[in-house]
């Protein structure tokens, strides 16, 4: 059975007898010298909720969960699990398991050792915490590994091995921090969809910080997109997708390409034609708008008095990206691989809306010319 | 479900497949030179030559012909074991309070205020810049009033740890410098590990070797150190030497290249050792 198969399966939902707490993080502040890590950050995350932090570099997604760990303190706010404020315990008292970006594991320990470590902290008997240790290992698929030190695995092995000895303690709250990111994209794919199978099966409260949005998108309960220390939506990877509340999470989440356009009351024009506004219109304050399309908003046609050119195109497997140049600006759309040599570099051709309404921001200022 | 068969999803034949990537080694074929032969063999003779004008003076009597009788006299010399026993207490001593100083200033400098490392070595090289007459002088008068300290062979070993201390600092920082320290100790506490159980279990069996050599080159140091226990007055293996040599030097002469060679095979031990162990274990990451 695949990963897939087993988060179809109806037994998918938490299984565990000792499903994961809830979190809150509630206006947390914290600033380092001049720089405002996070500003009033909150966000509740639901037992057994996988939620993942995601957000460009320096956005505060890490300090928001080292903050969980214990590793960090607020200057303001708090973290409450299962309804009590812990920003004051310490981190070894939290109960909560942590995979980390780069190779935690104890060099000095054998992967069973580094997997039984936790527990024999907490006192358990030798041979209850040897049958545990290789009981998680299995889970993981490293039984025949038990005996092997670090540096003997694979970067994959190793955060498997990592995230059997976070999952050993039994703890409140799952943290990854960008626990795929030194992986190699084979392995990553694959440990992607184990992890979240693993965290459905064991309904483990999860708190995910990664900039991949693929990584985010496809594990996700909820997406938390990040911006300079603060929220900018929290929703589900299709809602974040389809309805993005913001410009920020449009660019970020997705491919977007930013079209000026005319407004005219509700609706706004674009290839001539009249089309609602995604959402929120913003207020005649807010002063000339740009449509922010999808790929999929709009299609390509070959057309020789068309108005655009073919200036660039990316494979990507099954379909093709087409960039097509109009006067100043660039759109980019997606055409099945198979059709996409009808394409060719300098091609001309003309697009059509697909979409039914588009999401629209007020329009960037250009940066100043300077000679 | 179990655990073992939720385990079942996560076997995978590509992943099960991966192996630790395979470190390329590249030879290059090294042509002997004649300016590194001749630079080799000048410092190998610098080295030597002392060493065998020694070993030849250790093994004479008196009258200048070969005999071990220098070898076997040195049991019975007045004052020796004393001599030895002080200065095996003295370094005992030294090592402990240099270590429960030293890793755990380390270890928090690391960590906490990685600016303070160049603060930190200029400090560290201080018991080398300052002469060990000047230091020992500057203690006996401070310790003056407090007989307790004053009077014990122990003011040695604290003033022995102040001089160890540049060599058991930058032992220890490169060690700590070799690991990912920081990811250690956060790994080992979000699993519930105290401070001390995260230094004992896991910092220092991973500064072994830190550990080993800063131990050499403190007992090599505490067992080497005249002026100091000279001007306190207590008679360790050098004083020893140096009030007896001119008794016997030839006995005296054996002792001293006893000593050394009893420290060389410390220092291969404690290499050979550890080479096995990273043999058995592997390189630390």
């Amino acid at each position: 059975m695949t990963a897939d198969e087993l988060l179809a399966s109806p037994t998918t939902v938490a299984s565990s007898d000792q499903p994961g707490a809830p979190v809150v993080l509630d206006a947390l502040t914290r600033t380092y010298g001049a720089t405002r890590a996070l500003d009033r950050f909150s966000l509740d995350v639901a037992p057994g909720e996988f939620v993942a932090l995601l957000g460009p570099s320096g956005c505060g997604k890490t300090t928001a969960l080292r903050m969980v760990a214990g590793f960090d303190s607020p200057d303001a706010g708090q973290i409450l699990v299962d309804g009590v404020d812990v920003s004051q315990v310490p981190a070894q008292k939290r109960d909560m398991g942590m995979v980390f970006q780069s190779y935690s594991l104890f060099p000095n320990m054998t992967a069973r050792d580094n997997v039984a470590f936790g527990l024999r902290l907490r006192r358990q008997r030798g041979s209850q915490r040897r049958q545990r240790a290789d009981e998680l290992l299995e889970l993981v698929g490293l039984a025949e590994h038990t005996a092997k030190y670090p540096h003997q695995l694979s970067g994959g092995q190793q955060q498997r091995v990592a995230l059997a000895r976070a999952l050993a303690i039994e703890p409140r709250v799952l943290l990854l921090d960008e626990p795929l990111s030194a992986l190699d994209a084979k392995v990553r794919a694959e440990l992607r969809d184990q992890i979240r199978a693993l965290q459905q099966r064991l309904a483990i409260t999860t708190l995910f910080v990664t900039h991949d949005q693929e990584e985010a998108l496809s594990m996700a309960d909820r997406v938390c997109v990040m911006s300079a220390g603060r929220v900018e939506q929290v929703a589900s990877p299709a809602e974040l997708y389809a309805h993005p509340s913001t410009a920020f999470v449009a660019e970020f989440v997705g491919v977007s390409s930013r079209i000026p356009v005319e407004r005219h009351g509700d609706h706004v024009t674009l290839f001539g034609q009249e089309v609602a506004v995604r959402g929120r219109v913003p207020s005649a304050d807010a002063g000339p708008l740009d449509a922010l399309l999808r790929p999929e908003d709009v299609s390509v046609h070959l057309d020789p008095e068309g108005p655009g050119v073919v200036q660039h195109h990316s494979f990507l497997g099954a379909t093709t990206r087409l960039e097509i140049g109009f006067a100043d600006v660039v759109i980019k759309t997606d055409v099945a691989s198979s059709l996409a040599r009808d394409f060719a570099l300098g091609t001309r051709a003309s697009l059509r809306l697909a979409a039914q309404d588009v999401l629209v921001s007020p329009r960037r200022v250009p940066a100043p010319v300077v000679d | 479900m179990t655990l073992p068969e939720i385990g079942d999803y996560f076997l995978s034949e590509e992943m099960m497949d991966e192996t630790p990537a395979p470190v390329v080694a590249t030879r290059r074929r090294r042509r002997p030179r004649l300016g590194r032969g001749v630079i080799l063999l000048i410092a190998a003779l610098y080295f030597l030559v002392p060493l065998y004008a020694a070993l030849d003076f250790s093994l004479k009597n008196l009258q200048g012909h070969f005999s071990l009788s220098p070898l076997t006299q040195i049991a019975g010399q007045d004052g020796f074991t004393g001599a030895v026993l002080l200065s095996f207490k003295l370094s005992v001593t030294t090592l402990v309070i240099e270590m429960l100083l030293m890793v755990p200033t380390v270890i928090y400098v690391h960590l906490r205020l990685p600016r303070f490392r160049r603060v930190m070595e200029v400090i560290t090289t201080l018991p080398i810049v300052i002469p060990p007459i000047v230091l020992i002088l500057g203690v006996l008068q401070a310790a003056r009033p407090y007989i307790w300290i004053s009077s014990s062979p122990y003011l040695l070993a604290v003033v022995y740890v102040v001089l160890a201390m540049p060599f058991v600092y930058r032992s220890l920082d490169s060690g700590l410098g070799a690991l990912d320290l920081k990811i250690l100790v956060e790994a080992a506490r979000s699993l519930g590990s105290g401070w001390i159980t995260t230094m004992w279990r896991v910092l220092v069996p991973n500064l072994r070797s830190a550990l080993l050599s800063a131990s050499v080159l403190t007992l090599a140091l505490v067992f080497g150190e005249f002026t100091m226990a000279q001007l306190d007055n207590w008679i360790t293996v050098p004083v020893w030497i140096y009030n007896t040599s001119s008794n016997n030097p030839h006995v005296v002469t054996a002792i001293a290249m006893m000593f050394l060679l009893a420290m060389w095979l410390v220092l291969t031990l404690i290499i050979s050792l550890d080479r096995s162990h990273r043999r058995n274990k592997g390189r630390l990451q």
